[in-house]
């Protein structure tokens, strides 16, 4: 180190400043070993396990999984072979649900937020009402819909056939191409009122002279909402749009639950894929290079989705 | 001085990994087996056999205060649904933290077999357990791959059979159970009315779906393995075994669309049991049909059918060899105990007792004598299971073999449900793709 070259004639002046400069780093350590633990060691071995065949003959002892080189990442990026073909066809389900889940979220969370912008009578139990579904816990929120869904004993088909009669036979909602609205309604429901708490607490920030003067100027509320609101809320919206898209895009709660671990081609996310691989077919070691895989995807498209907000807040802001 | 920055770093990083190492390593520790076993605690995963785990733990308690008393050994027991048990095996095999004994489903014992995970059931242990020459043959078949030593006892033996509603097979003037796939869907077609359907099938469940698979393709002369166990699994004669089951709902319409959402393992039994269909091709089902208020008077159980009036041979299989196994733990520290376990759970008085309540079959042929094992129902299933019942393919690849076979019975369920037709071609493609995923797998 560098302090055993410095001369040793101020031993006590230089202890103190290490002591100066080590305190805040001490003081991080259990910050640092825990984010390791919980964090960064699990990312390692999941990264290193990908690099192993690692099979069922092995998983009592990793150790001695034989080395893989890169032969799970090329297995899982084979799109002739049948698992890599459905790997990339869930990656585009996964992507239209995620687009869509996020999309749809965003739009209720704003406007269900900017409706309750004003006061009136009831808004606060309205409002704590409106966080129930992000309240509750993701399975016993997912069952629920399960029930619901179920076609013959199920509340929406109760609704749909016996009382409005839209259809003439019952539908299927948890098998077959429903199964992916199904899927997508669930979600939604779930993740909305994040949204809406997000955008309801980014629009305390927003100084009510604003709106004022532009109702001064004659400006109306879809107006106000274009030029006031929606410019105003932006680095909130940039933070809750890439939240929502990563937890989305990794949900593997509302699928699983929603269909079990068998879920219907139609509505097949990739978290649940990869789930599939490791656990069911008992290949870790191609799981864990799924893994990697989706890691970098998102990493990706999170450092790129930064740069650009970034660039063009800058740019309008210059 | 700034050196001294990425100096401080390092411990940290190197504190953590320190700290993380030694977590990790202690699930390694010594498996000597003890010197006295009473006062000793041992942890037993049972399986779901009661229908609720609520019924298991009402069943084994009993049991297991008996064999405290008799060694001083204390157990802790834990009920496992069978949607998590297959995981939690896995999850205890490769975290070294487990109980010191568990349930199986038999057909498991040869993927298990393959981690390590379980001890041995050498001539020494089986000695130990009182147990050389007691077990049923047919049922220790299910217990490994052949030519090395099992991985476990079996306990509960099962087979499948033809449940038929008495009333309503009279209401439409029917006689005789149907040996036949083809009176059976005849008859299936006469019980099929409003409100009523011919069979009810779990169509979602993958444990049905792939024994299903399996006994229906045997029929046809198909094997999912050919002698080596390189996986065959895209061939007529499984292909044409797998549309006759599909077909009670795509083509035969015997059986309701609704059916193919059945993911639980209990749907299709409640449906026959609550009169909502005639039929049910199901293992040992009289415990579940009792809890959903169905009278044993009240229906009939027959051999499953036939592909031809008198079949012979290789063909001559009309159910898995279905049971439950009990297998120890390698990493236990309490081998000694748990294998005294081990030996009471196969006992005579146990076997009996424990068989009664679900059930099933002794799978020791001491236990016969019992009253209980002398009705029709236990009769007629106990000779499908020493004549006609095969085991499941004793592979390493079986758990797999069982998942890709099941989603693939089960997403032609859902195209037969959803209108969509169910073709050979069709089938011939599933069985491609999970061939392909499940060679992949190893």
């Amino acid at each position: 180190m560098a302090d055993a070259r410095t001369p040793a004639a101020h031993p006590s002046r230089n202890w103190a400043r290490v002591r100066r400069a080590g305190l805040p780093y001490l003081l991080l350590l259990p910050a640092v070993v825990f984010e390791l633990l919980v964090h960064v060691v699990p990312m390692l071995t999941g990264i290193y396990m990908s690099f192993k065949h690692l099979t069922e003959f092995f998983i009592r002892n990793w150790s001695a999984a034989p080395a893989a080189g890169v032969d799970n990442y090329r297995f899982a990026l084979d799109f002739n072979n049948a698992v890599g073909k459905q790997l990339l066809e869930s990656f585009w389900t996964t992507c239209e649900f995620t687009v869509l889940t996020v999309g749809l979220s965003w739009l209720l969370g704003t406007g269900a937020a900017v409706l309750m912008q004003d006061p009136f009578r009831g808004r606060g139990l309205l409002r704590t009402y409106f966080l129930v579904p992000y309240a509750l816990p993701a399975y016993t929120a997912a069952i629920t819909w399960e029930f619901m869904f179920q076609r013959d004993t199920g509340l929406v088909n109760t609704l749909l056939v016996h009382d409005l009669h839209l259809f003439k036979t019952a539908p299927f909602w948890l098998i077959g191409g429903n199964s992916f609205w199904a899927l997508l309604i669930t979600a939604v429901w779930r993740t909305w009122p994040f949204a809406f708490l997000v955008v309801t607490a980014g629009l305390q920030n927003i100084p009510g002279d604003l709106y004022e003067a532009a109702a001064l100027d004659g400006a109306g509320m879809w107006r106000r909402l274009r030029s006031i609101t929606l410019p105003q809320l932006r680095s909130v919206n940039q933070v809750l749009v890439l939240v929502l898209f990563l937890w989305n895009f990794n949900d593997f709660n509302t699928p699983y639950t929603l269909f079990g671990n068998v879920p219907p081609p139609q509505a097949n996310l990739i978290s649940v894929q990869i789930y599939d691989t490791s656990f069911q077919n008992w290949n870790f070691g191609s799981g864990s290079a799924m893994s990697v895989l989706l890691l970098l995807f998102l990493l990706v498209v999170t450092a790129v989705y930064l740069l650009l907000t970034n660039w063009r807040r800058r740019s309008s802001d210059a | 001085m700034r050196v001294s920055r990425p100096a401080l770093l390092t411990l940290a990083v190197a504190t953590a990994l320190l700290a993380s190492a030694c977590s990790s390593s202690g699930g390694s520790g010594g498996t000597g087996s003890s010197g006295s076993a009473a006062g000793t605690t041992l942890t037993y995963w049972a399986s779901d056999q009661g229908g609720s785990i609520a019924q298991d733990v009402k069943v084994l308690t009993p049991e297991l205060d008996a064999f405290t008393k008799q060694t001083g050994i204390k157990v802790k027991l834990e009920v496992i649904g069978w949607n998590d048990l297959l995981n939690r095996i896995l999850a205890a095999a490769s975290s070294g933290q487990g109980p010191d004994l568990v349930n199986i489903g038999n057909t498991w014992s040869a993927s298990l077999q393959a981690t390590g995970a379980f001890l041995p059931i050498s001539d020494d242990v089986m000695k130990q357990i009182n147990g050389t020459g007691r077990f049923l043959p047919g049922a220790l078949a299910a217990t490994g791959a052949p030519g090395q030593p099992p991985v476990g006892v079996p306990i509960y033996s099962m087979a499948y059979g033809l449940y038929y509603n008495k009333a309503m097979f009279q209401a439409a003037g029917i006689t005789q159970p149907p040996t036949t796939w083809d009176d059976f869907v005849a008859d299936g077609k006469k019980l099929t009315k409003a409100g009523q359907w011919g069979v009810s099938v779990e169509g979602a469940q993958t444990p049905e779906n792939a024994h299903h698979a399996f006994t229906f393709a045997k029929q046809m002369g198909g094997s999912f393995y050919d002698s080596s166990g390189k996986p065959t699994f895209d061939t007529p004669q499984n292909v044409a075994g797998i549309k006759r089951y599909v077909d009670f709902m795509a083509a035969d319409k015997i059986a309701n669309p609704s059916d193919a959402e059945y993911s639980n393992g209990t749907e299709a039994v409640k449906d026959f049991a609550t009169g909502k269909s005639a039929m049910l091709l199901w293992q040992s089902a009289d415990a579940t049909l009792a809890q959903y208020g169905m009278n044993p008077s009240q229906y009939g159980v027959a051999p499953v059918p036939f592909d031809a009036a008198s079949p012979s041979g290789p063909n001559h299989v009309d159910s898995i060899v279905a049971g439950i196994n009990l297998s120890i733990f390698a990493n236990t520290k309490h081998k000694d105990a748990a294998i005294s376990f081990m030996k009471f759970m196969t006992s005579q008085q146990t076997q009996m007792d424990l068989n009664k309540a679900y059930s099933s079959l002794p799978s020791v042929s001491d236990a016969y004598g019992d009253p209980a094992f002398q009705t029709q129902t236990v009769k007629t299933l106990q000779s499908v299971l020493a004549n006609s019942a095969a085991p499941m393919p004793a592979v390493a690849t079986e758990s797999q073999f069982e998942t890709v076979i099941g989603a693939v019975v089960q997403n032609l369920f859902a195209d037969a449900a959803s209108g969509k037709p169910v073709t050979d071609a069709s089938i011939a493609a599933q069985l491609d793709q999970a061939q392909q995923k499940l060679q992949a797998g190893g």
